[in-house]
């Protein structure tokens, strides 16, 4: 029998693998993008930021703005689901997750916002549900709020092609 | 619209782009205004790429140059009366965007009720018939009142 792991390793591993699919993206990183873990659960962070305006009159957050930070929620959901798994049942570090290509960031087939209120200038929170995972293909939903969990700003639907894994499992 | 009210219109929505933060930090561009349609762009960004293994940019970024050029074409109909919003937008991506090309929107509104104006959009680096994505939206849209007046509201019934 292993000795189990210590809390410190858990975190650690797990945090390294979110890091590593998060980080070498350029355009999470343009919009201010983080990820608050607890355990497998992820909520996606969109801090406010003046550039993300789309109008100074009212002001409310860019439309497209909000529809990048729903897409990029659901995108790290999905891979991170994946990951989750491979990473808990065999105990992969980060590199041994992108050796089995679980870093490949799905492909966005089709993805329908529907904007509920405008977007205040304040941070944005966002968490991801995925309703189907299947070997090709997913469908998640995505919800979007500011100061209240309850009163969503946006929500959204899409479609995604999953990227092969190298192990082929 | 007469061509004068057009370019009037065009002037307006281009000092008014001008003043959108999120589209000056894409460093979007209108390169083509015309009734109910509209053609932008933006450059190739590094700060924009989805995917730092082959340099493609992020969808999300091609989603909001259609949803401001959606906005901008529902801003050129002729009988919009005040700012619009997006209710919602739907895209469809075909294919990855060239890494290094500009990006073009290209839409149109192609129906428009009292309170909703119906718009699509293709997104290609050079060739419209070769799409990156396509996109669907409804927007929040006001008629004017006096278009009522000058050509006779219809009483079918047909207006959403």
């Amino acid at each position: 029998m292993n000795k189990p792991e210590s809390l410190q390793v858990v975190k650690q591993r797990r945090d390294g693998v979110l890091a590593a699919l998060v980080d070498s993206i350029p355009y999470i990183k343009f919009l201010n993008i983080s990820f608050d873990r607890r355990g497998d659960e992820l909520t996606a962070v969109m801090q406010f930021e003046d550039k993300l305006i789309g109008n100074p009159a009212i002001p409310a957050i860019h439309g497209g703005a909000t529809a990048s930070f729903l897409e990029t929620a659901a995108l790290i959901e999905l891979a991170w689901q994946r990951a989750w798994t491979a990473m808990e049942d065999s105990q992969l570090d980060a590199d041994d997750v992108a050796a089995a290509g679980y870093l490949r960031l799905p492909k966005t087939i089709d993805f329908t916002v529907d904007y509920l209120r405008s977007g205040l200038p304040r941070d944005c929170y966002a968490r991801a549900r995925v309703n189907r995972s299947g070997r090709r293909y997913a469908s998640v939903h995505v919800e979007a709020w500011q100061d209240n969990r309850a009163r969503l700003f946006a929500q959204a639907t899409g479609h995604f092609l999953m990227p092969r894994l190298n192990t082929g499992g | 619209m007469t061509e004068e009210e057009l370019r009037q219109r065009v002037t307006v929505a281009k000092k008014f782009m001008a003043a959108l933060p999120f589209c000056h930090a894409l460093d979007m561009r209108i390169d083509e205004a015309g009734i109910s349609e509209a053609v932008m762009s933006m450059p190739y960004n590094p700060m924009t790429v989805g995917d730092p293994d082959t340099g493609v940019v992020h969808g999300g970024a091609v989603s909001a140059l259609m949803d401001t050029c959606c906005g901008f074409a529902v801003n050129l109909h002729p009988e919009c009366v005040s700012p619009t919003a997006t209710i919602d937008l739907r895209m469809d991506y075909m294919r990855p965007a060239k890494p290094g090309e500009r990006i073009f929107a290209k839409a149109h509104v192609y129906k428009a009720t009292r309170t909703v104006a119906f718009v699509r959009a293709i997104a290609y680096e050079n060739d419209p018939e070769n799409p990156v994505a396509t996109a669907t939206g409804a927007f929040v849209f006001s008629k004017s009142s006096k278009s009522g007046k000058a050509d006779a509201p219809t009483k079918s019934g047909a207006v959403a």
